[in-house]
């Protein structure tokens, strides 16, 4: 049975439509599979080879992976959410109703994107601190980790923005304290304000611009330096591996 | 279409050799090779199939949550009426906390500032490469200078009454101290541990130590009028 189905999987690798599309062919070699990641535009950001050392548990615990893993779930959920919102006043707060008792599984689907969009913050600060407790951020990967801590702040603010769009108590008090802190930066602040805000309290222009920046702009930028910090890990010598044990014994 | 070919041209290829390095070694240096070469896997399947699994587990655990727990909603918006205490996201309560004591544009602005901008130049200082145990080297002069600036601090959060960020800061100064104390000959063990550890080591500890504190105050300990509240007493 497991013969056939490998057999059958083979057969469908080696044909032309398929060889059309992944270049790098069946086979259990290494260079097969250096060529999978290699001749792949989303998997060529990763190196073809990694140290072994850099894969156990404790040297990552594996949370950028699991940061990532969030982002996934959100960009999924968000998206079907999305079909069922209408970022208006008070519609938007009559949709998380709909969400609530209309839409089949509409309550699974807000609540995975709740406690997934709470987990990703959490999971950011863990990651950010390990990186740090591990010393990776030292040369070359300097520059990773400022993106990193771009990262952070991008986090924090497609957090924030996602926070006003249930227009509730909760949500629009919320953002009310988040924007009058805003409006303490000396000279511009009152004017950033109004720029974040599309006026001077939080209303339906500001319900409008948190739902652009939620659903456009900050998860475009993610992705974007998501992108560069995956690819920088790369091209800085793969995951930081650790003090070098050879040196470690030579002591 | 052109003729079946009766031949299947198959590139395979398993090298398992890295590349050599060649070195020259100029006078006055030693020949000795610290680094080895390592093991190494293919990224794929190793690494991807490893990565899949955890996020596996991590997407397991949030579906079992989002089946248990209901996100949180309130009534429907209503400027004209503030609820007490008005809290931001939790992972703002801790710069919230700092509100409560210090004008909006220290608390909400210069201090979030100053935090980013560190977190931003750290790898750009040596101080914070050489990793290098604070106490080793120096003592004297740095025990003065680190009494300095805990006093100096500390006095500063008790004139703004912010015992609730003094207090970590004196767990941690407590800790360096412990480490500055510990004789050179211990080396292992957790005094050791402690006396290894960098200047930017305990800076890190003491803003981590901090914002957890203040985080979890200002999400469980801040009643109305951010008045303090015992959690298990309401």
């Amino acid at each position: 049975m497991a013969n056939t189905l490998d057999r059958l999987a083979d057969q469908v690798r080696e044909n032309r439509i398929w060889r059309s599309i992944f270049r790098s062919g069946t086979g259990e070699s290494n260079l097969h599979r250096a060529l999978t990641v290699q001749q792949n535009v989303f998997l060529h950001l990763f190196s073809v080879k990694a140290r072994k050392r850099t894969l156990e548990f404790r040297a990552t615990w594996y949370l950028g992976a699991l940061t990532f893993g969030t982002f996934l779930i959100l960009v999924i959920t968000g998206i079907l959410l999305m079909l069922y919102y209408h970022p208006s006043v008070p519609q938007a707060y009559a949709d998380m109703k709909d969400l609530q008792f209309v839409v089949s599984s509409g309550v699974f689907l807000r609540n995975l994107h709740r406690w997934s969009a709470h987990a990703m913050v959490f999971l950011v600060f863990a990651h950010m601190f390990k990186v740090f407790y591990r010393g990776a951020y030292r040369p070359p990967r300097e520059f990773n980790w400022v993106i990193g801590v771009v990262l952070l702040l991008m986090t924090l603010l497609l957090s924030y923005t996602g926070y006003l769009l249930p227009w509730d108590q909760l949500a629009f008090w919320a953002v009310t304290v988040g924007s009058n802190i805003a409006s303490a930066v000396p000279v511009i602040g009152a004017k950033m304000r109004f720029l974040m805000l599309g006026g001077t309290a939080v209303n339906a222009n500001a319900l409008l611009r948190f739902y652009v920046l939620h659903c456009v702009i900050l998860p475009f930028a993610a992705v974007v330096l998501i992108a560069i910090h995956f690819w920088r890990i790369r091209k800085d010598g793969g995951i930081y591996p650790g003090e070098s044990p050879a040196e470690g014994d030579a002591k | 279409m052109t003729d079946p070919k009766d031949f299947v041209a198959v590139v395979d290829s398993d090298v398992r050799k890295t590349p050599r390095r060649i070195a020259f070694i100029t006078k006055r240096t030693s020949p000795q090779v610290h680094v080895k070469d390592e093991e190494r896997v293919m990224t794929y399947p190793e690494v991807f199939f490893r990565t899949a699994v955890a996020i596996q587990v991590l997407a397991i655990i949030l579906v079992v949550i989002s089946l248990r727990w209901n996100a949180p909603l309130e009534g429907l918006a209503d400027p004209m009426h503030t609820p007490n205490p008005a809290k931001a996201p939790w992972y703002f309560l801790g710069l919230q906390e700092l509100l409560h004591y210090f004008p909006p544009v220290v608390a909400g602005v210069l201090i979030p500032g100053l935090v980013v901008m560190a977190l931003i130049v750290i790898p750009y200082f040596n101080i914070n490469i050489e990793a290098e145990g604070l106490w080793l080297r120096d003592k004297t002069r740095r025990l003065r200078i680190f009494g300095t600036v805990v006093v100096l601090f500390c006095i500063f959060l008790a004139v703004f009454d912010v015992w609730v960020a003094l207090v970590p800061t004196l767990i941690v100064a407590a800790f360096m101290l412990l480490a500055a104390q510990t004789p050179p000959q211990i080396t292992r063990g957790f005094r050791g541990w402690l006396a290894s550890k960098p200047l930017s080591f305990w800076i890190m500890t003491w803003f981590l130590f901090e914002l957890v504190v203040l985080t979890a105050i200002g999400t469980f300990f801040r009643g109305p009028g951010w008045s303090w509240v015992w959690p298990w007493r309401t």
